[in-house]
């Protein structure tokens, strides 16, 4: 193997992190907004991410057979319709069950695992059970190669510019809107936010709603590099709650710094150990940090 | 006046039809009632089994709900339209099959539950169900212990053989051997790179074409093995590592959500069919819905049975299928495995002269099957089916192009001496 073999794969490799890092950070994002904010543990964060999943299907069969021309440029907007979708059911969701268990956080655990069940089912029995593909656009697909033997993936660089993107508007809406500031007053202390004349049912509906589009922009994301069918999301959510508890609920810094931490060991160790033995050995290091700092990596200070 | 007339027109119209029906009755029901007096019940059934002089009770044991409801969807229609096929002509000695569908969920326990409940509350005759090789360990004891009589579709590892069992998919070796050997022998394949999920199938398959590539076939070097746990849906750092072994060629058995994934992320990276070969054997249509034609265009899969098949008996039976199923459903490797479930077993009835268990097993082995889509088979003493393998190279529009066939029927192996 020569240097410039070397130089590329050691380039793809430090990619490969990038986008897991990316992938980890966008799953979580929803749950931690929901989680760190309200409280609530979502169990059918992956459902939600599904919902986004079965709207680019949705999209790309309706462009294919009413304007095939416009498939280029479809994913984009499909892209939005998955966060209103998403959005939608959450506050739904909301409205009809979690503001009932508000102060009862361990059954919001039991209740939303039950509504991802029940999802799950839906997606199976309204639109089948087998997984769909959905077309992508061609600009998608493939690798940008700059010179041979280099292949950075386009959906990784896609799904990083997203990231990067909704990252950057959750942070700025949570610190530069009146809603980030209603949700602010809400979690450092809820009875004085009500006291000042802040609604904080309709906060919380409002938040939990964009929690859960925030899943269907990620899952709509990830019929890139992933598979589109009723138990999609299901194989994300357990990564999503380790990066949302390793950071430490509550903080979006912590989200993102945990989301890298875990690509990063997870796709060095993956590089030079087996598959599996990676992921034991990202899990281990977890476990070992979790227990010498509970509160995860970063935690707000917040009077209770 | 006119009130009678109607009355007596009526009256003559309903005699006029019930003479017809009597008419009729015995005319259609020669063969069935002819057959039950060749075969009385009492002779046909001596263990107690839910059959009467008109029918006989099946039961149907599968996913379809869960996870695996991805997959089991196809077997449980396969099996379907072939009990519907058979009822049309007749039945099995006369009488009709019922079926008692239950629904394993994808949860093991469930599964060993409901054969229980098929064999001990429904003296079901026969089950055809289970999919994953998970679901039939679970329910194998059961099978053994109420002596009950399972069908089983799916291709698997292998070193396995009941006498309660029937494997109509091919067992590893079938499925490995000659795939790599073609690999070797038209591609010119040397070096080989392993990727598996993470569970008993992959691994003792990988194991069986190891030995098989190192040792007994001699066909090369093995440069890099690798498993992943199921659900993984990352593998880029998998990608860069089989871009750093260079191999000739790789061997995949990658399963479920992760399949996908898979080659999603090789397409993403610029692993595709025209630079680099690629044989799997857990890419069937029903994958390829999921996968998409796109991202496994020029790859290869290893099965006994694609959809494109160019014969009589499957160009007939992929029309009835979709007939029944509708014109976008697709047919995989195991669904036609599942298909031949019910015409092995009617064989087997038909040759004992009886539903009995004992007598349905030893009148098996030497069933020959003409009408199999995938041609002819027939069923080996161990209980699995002498079958020809086949290469199919995948194309854009999903589909699969036939690219080699065994000249001959291999024959089942399922404890492979060399291989262990």
């Amino acid at each position: 193997m020569t240097f410039s073999d070397m130089l590329n794969i050691a380039t793809m490799q430090g990619f490969a992190g990038l986008s897991l890092f990316a992938v980890l950070l966008l799953m979580g994002l929803g749950l931690a907004i929901i989680f760190g904010q309200m409280g609530v543990i979502n169990m059918a964060h992956g459902e939600f991410m599904t919902i986004g999943a079965y709207t680019i299907f949705l999209a790309s069969t309706l462009t294919e057979k009413l304007a095939p021309s416009f498939m280029p440029y479809y994913f984009l907007i499909a892209i939005g319709v998955a966060f209103v979708f998403a959005f939608i059911v959450g506050w739904f969701v909301e409205w009809s069950l979690i503001r009932h268990l508000y102060k009862r956080p361990l059954d919001t655990l039991l209740a939303t695992w039950g509504i991802s069940l029940a999802m799950q089912q839906s997606f199976r029995s309204f639109i089948g059970p087998k997984e769909v593909s959905p077309t992508l656009p061609e600009w998608l697909l493939g690798s940008w190669s700059p010179h041979p033997g280099l292949d950075i993936p386009i959906n990784g660089m896609f799904v990083l510019a997203l990231t990067l993107f909704v990252t950057g508007a959750v942070m700025l809406a949570l610190y530069r809107s009146r809603w980030g500031l209603r949700v602010r007053a809400t979690v450092a202390n809820r009875a004085m936010a009500n006291a000042t004349g802040i609604n904080t049912q309709k906060t919380d509906r409002l938040t939990f709603a964009i929690g859960c589009g925030i899943a269907g922009i990620a899952g709509a994301a990830f019929t890139t590099i992933g598979s589109t069918g009723p138990t999609s999301g299901s194989l994300y959510i357990v990564d999503a709650f380790l990066v949302v508890t390793f950071g430490g609920a509550a903080s979006l810094l912590g989200t993102v710094a945990s989301a890298f931490g875990i690509a990063q060991t997870q796709s060095i160790s993956e590089f030079f150990l087996s598959g599996s033995m990676a992921k034991v050995l990202t899990l281990s290091l977890i476990v070992v940090i979790l227990m010498i700092r509970p509160q995860g990596l970063f935690a707000v200070k917040v009077r209770r | 006046m006119s009130n009678d007339r109607d009355d007596s027109s009526s009256l003559s119209v309903n005699r006029r039809r019930l003479i017809q029906g009597i008419a009729s009755l015995p005319v259609a029901a020669v063969p069935g009632w002819a057959m039950a007096q060749t075969y009385p019940t009492a002779k046909v059934n001596t263990t107690k089994l839910a059959i009467t002089d008109t029918e006989v009770t099946v039961g149907q044991l599968h996913s379809a709900t869960g996870t695996m409801a991805i997959s089991e969807t196809g077997s449980i229609q396969a099996e379907q339209l072939a009990i519907d096929q058979i009822n049309a002509m007749g039945g099995i000695l006369g009488r009709k099959i019922k079926v008692i569908k239950e629904d394993g969920a994808s949860d093991w326990p469930t599964f060993a539950e409901k054969s229980k409940k098929l064999l001990v509350n429904d003296r079901v005759a026969a089950v055809f169900g289970c999919w994953t090789s998970a679901s039939r360990k679970a329910v194998l004891p059961v099978f053994e212990k109420e002596n009950g009589l399972l069908y089983y579709p799916t291709f698997y590892e292998g070193l396995e053989q009941s006498k309660n069992v029937f494997y109509t998919g091919q067992e590893a070796t079938q499925q490995i051997l000659y795939g790599l050997d073609w690999t070797s022998k038209e591609k010119k394949a040397k070096t080989f790179f392993l990727v598996g999920s993470d569970y008993i199938w992959p691994r003792t398959s990988m194991k069986i074409a190891r030995k098989h590539i190192e040792t007994v076939g001699k066909l090369g070097k093995v440069v890099g093995e690798e498993y992943y746990p199921l659900g993984n849906t990352n593998f880029n750092s998998l990608i860069n590592k089989i871009k750093v072994a260079k191999p000739d060629c790789i061997f995949a058995a990658v399963v479920g959500g992760s399949n996908v994934a898979f080659y999603k992320q090789l397409k993403a990276a610029g692993i595709t069919g025209d630079k680099q070969l690629l044989l799997t054997l857990s890419v069937t249509e029903d994958e390829m819905t999921g996968v998409g034609g796109e991202n496994f265009t020029g790859f290869y899969s290893s099965m006994k049975y694609f959809q494109s098949l160019d014969n009589e008996n499957n160009k007939k039976f992929v029309a009835a299928f979709k007939a029944k199923y509708g014109p976008a459903s697709v047919i995989g490797d195991v669904t036609q495995a599942a298909y031949l479930g019910a015409w092995l077993w009617k064989a087997a009835v038909e040759k004992a002269g009886s539903f009995d268990v004992d007598k349905v097993v030893a009148a098996s082995p030497g069933i020959e099957l003409k009408i199999a889509p995938e041609g002819y088979v027939k069923l080996d003493e161990n209980h699995h089916l002498w079958s020809r393998s086949r290469i199919a190279q995948g194309q854009p529009d999903a589909t699969f192009k036939v690219v080699a066939e065994s000249p001959e029927l291999i024959k089942p192996d399922p404890f492979p001496k060399g291989y262990q």
